[in-house]
């Protein structure tokens, strides 16, 4: 498949890491920011693959698991209510609330719709005009335009019956919290190439400059991976610390001009509370003024829920990359994808979840969780 | 009260001639049997289902006897490849002859819905009955209920088959060793995505189709081929991981597969890609695994090649006798990685 194959291309790919083993002499502490490039990491095992001493530690980018439990909960709550359509992406409809989830509202009669299209949600609110219909959408810079475009269609279209339940967040924020960190331990930055492609670089440009830590902006594919690596290595070798863009093929200096051009009409930058990290200052976005009309959690009255997290879950240790789910006494046993404790093991992105899925044979693992029966 | 309101009361008798599904055809009077004058023994009318008694009684040849039933409720009811009738047929055919069983004989029971167009049935009926006769088997008894509106969703299918297991032949997963060699039929993923293009009215080319198919020629080659045949199991929801943890966990052996070997086609792809989906767990209805003693694995794989259904099988993996109960795919890079059962569903009622 053009555009794809080439980047997962095993010549390609062992020449990078040759190359990386050429250049690295010292043991690189590197994360890499976006779930998706998580997945990949582990999925196709390129972690395993680095020199000796190399280590990848895995940050805060995904968007389901940081979503707190309480917009599940307040999702879960319009799903129940009379004459109301709940719309969402099929990843969200597995993820846990502190008691249910959206299938199982589903099941019990919640009318809930899973769409590939934010914006077909306002197709389904003209078809039900006697009908609330709610958008539930979560994620970084790269889905908020799109979610934004649902509340900008209402608006133009006078559509009285659709609003949003949204809860966006900012890389940029997460990242200066545990880069400013005293206990960070991240020498070398991956930056998520999908949401430069929305944002442009400028923000990542700042960060490394300010943390003296080399950043660059990567892809998603092994072969994008491995030679974001590579350049962080060499930076980290000769005492550099810049921006680089190893995504070139998607992501501009100036982003997507348009698309956050529309994504700063409708939302504005607020503090927003993490799953698993807390509160971040001014990283997050809520409906601007012009369009808080649309807002699910006004008009239906849902701003008291709130819940806290399991003890247990050492989340916030795995989202900064201070610990690795092997270190959590839960993983694997108490903690699983069917009943998950915390945010990085609540969606197939997330960095416990990932472990779990591809990793339970790894004698890293200090047991071996996977055992005749436990498959299953 | 004007007889225009009341139309019962101006004609006691219901009419013969319908074009939908009413709640009649399911009340066992002249509706229903109208329904199988006009369309049921049209299609599938064979000596023993023309008897119409409340059994069918066959003779089996000497053997094992197989039994099995499934129920279909795919959405759409007709799809590139396929459609439920023939799934209903095939996917029963297939799960008797994966036992090493020679299909012969099914059952086969519709639940209507309540205003489904009487032609819609006929042509899910037809493609049963075509189906029926490339799989070589008889449908010998039936049975139709009809639900209101809303109760169900057009057409509900159960069928249940019986075949011969002939003496000699015995499978399991029971004689599944380490060192054994796992062959799959050809690319995986193909009726999965088919079913989910269709719903999400994605206009995708001719090359897309469901790969629904009868096995028994296939299973029938690998049997004459493979004195060394431990066990076969056709890949249906969960697709080939689902398979592969099943025969994992009930043999107590690990299972370690090649990535590259196990072949895409780039179609079911480029779908996957677009919509997050993994191949390995999407669904098929004309593949099987089967696991060969290491001798007669090359046998084996040129005999499944020689067959339609079979042309595309490769050699993907190996028992090994490492972590009993799971399944290890070996990358193309050199690493490894679990391949584990599907938590939930991919997709909603897609056989």
């Amino acid at each position: 498949m053009k555009y794809l194959d080439e980047y997962r291309d095993e010549k390609l790919f062992r020449s990078q890491l040759a190359r990386l083993k050429s250049i690295a002499t010292r043991p690189w502490v590197l994360m890499e920011v976006c779930g998706g490039q998580t997945h990949t990491l582990v999925r196709y095992g390129i972690d395993e693959l680095l020199p000796a001493g190399m280590e990848m530690v895995h940050g805060p980018g995904c968007p389901v698991c940081v979503t707190p439990v309480e917009i599940i909960d307040k999702a879960i709550a319009l799903a129940g209510r009379p004459n109301t359509i709940l719309v969402s992406y099929g990843d969200m409809m597995r993820v846990p609330g502190s008691e249910s989830d959206l299938l199982q509202v589903k099941a019990l009669g919640g009318d809930v719709r899973m769409v590939y299209s934010p914006t077909e949600s306002v197709r389904i609110a003209l078809e039900n005009p006697n009908r609330e219909v709610v958008f539930f959408g979560v994620g970084f810079e790269t889905t908020a335009p799109a979610n934004a475009m649902v509340a900008w269609q209402a608006r133009r279209q006078g559509i009285k019956n659709l609003s949003l339940l949204s809860s966006h967040v900012l890389v940029p924020p997460a990242v200066e919290m545990l880069l400013s960190s005293p206990h960070n331990r991240v020498q070398g930055l991956i930056a998520p190439g999908h949401v430069c492609t929305i944002m442009g670089t400028g923000a990542y440009e700042t960060l490394a400059a300010k943390y003296k830590v080399p950043i660059v902006i990567g892809g998603f594919e092994p072969v994008d991976l491995m030679e974001a690596i590579v350049m962080l290595a060499a930076q980290l070798e000769e005492g550099r610390s810049e921006m680089e863009n190893q995504y070139r093929r998607n992501v501009r200096e100036d982003g997507n001009r348009r698309a956050r051009e529309l994504l700063f009409e409708v939302y504005e930058v607020c503090d927003r509370k993490w799953r698993g990290l807390g509160e971040v200052a001014a990283s997050g976005l809520r409906l601007s003024a012009e369009y808080r009309e649309f807002d699910a959690e006004l008009r239906f009255g849902l701003e008291d829920i709130s819940v806290d997290e399991p003890a247990e879950c050492i989340s916030a240790m795995i989202l900064q990359g201070l610990a690795k789910p092997k270190q959590c006494s839960a993983f694997g046993t108490r903690c699983t994808p069917e009943s998950p404790l915390g945010a990085p093991m609540v969606s197939s992105e997330g960095t416990c979840a990932a472990y779990y899925l591809y990793r339970r044979h790894s004698g890293e693992m200090g047991e071996d969780l996977c055992v005749a029966g436990e498959a299953v | 009260m004007s007889t225009r309101e009341m139309p019962a009361m101006a004609c006691p008798m219901p009419l013969a001639v319908k074009s939908h599904v009413v709640l009649g055809h399911g009340s066992g009077g002249r509706l229903s049997a109208a329904l199988m004058r006009d369309i049921f023994l049209p299609a599938f009318g064979n000596p023993v289902l023309n008897e119409l008694n409340d059994q069918a009684a066959v003779r089996l040849a000497p053997g094992r006897v197989a039994f099995s039933t499934d129920s279909y409720v795919v959405k759409p009811l007709f799809f590139p490849g396929g459609s439920i009738g023939e799934l209903a047929v095939y996917g029963t055919v297939n799960d008797l002859a994966v036992g090493g069983a020679e299909p012969q004989y099914l059952s086969a029971a519709f639940i209507l819905e309540e205003g489904l167009p009487l032609e819609t049935l006929r042509r899910v009926v037809e493609q049963m009955a075509v189906a029926a006769r490339r799989a070589g088997v008889t449908i010998v008894t039936g049975d139709t209920k009809v639900v209101e509106k809303g109760s169900g969703d057009q057409v509900f299918l159960t069928t249940a088959g019986i075949g011969v297991i002939p003496d000699g032949v015995t499978l399991g997963p029971q004689y599944v060793r380490a060192g054994d060699r796992i062959l799959l039929s050809g690319p995986i993923g193909e009726h999965g995505v088919t079913i989910l293009a269709q719903r999400e009215g994605l206009g995708v080319s001719g090359e897309l189709k469901s790969d629904s198919a009868p096995l028994t020629e296939l299973c029938r080659a690998l049997v004459k081929a493979a004195p060394g045949l431990r066990t076969m199991r056709d890949l249906t929801r969960g697709g080939l991981s689902s398979a592969m943890n099943e025969i994992a966990a009930s043999a107590r052996v690990g299972m370690s597969l090649e990535e590259r070997k196990i072949p895409v086609s780039e179609a079911v792809r480029g779908i996957c890609e677009l919509f997050g989906l993994d191949p390995m767990y999407v669904a098929n209805e004309g593949k099987l695994i089967a696991i060969v003693a290491p001798e007669d694995a090359e046998a084996a794989l040129a005999a499944m090649r020689t067959v339609d259904t079979g042309v595309g099988a490769e050699m993907i993996g190996t028992v090994t006798s490492n972590r009993p109960g799971c399944v290890v795919m070996r990358t193309s890079f050199g690493t490894d990685r679990i391949v584990d059962m599907l938590a939930g569903d991919q997709l909603p009622r897609i056989c």
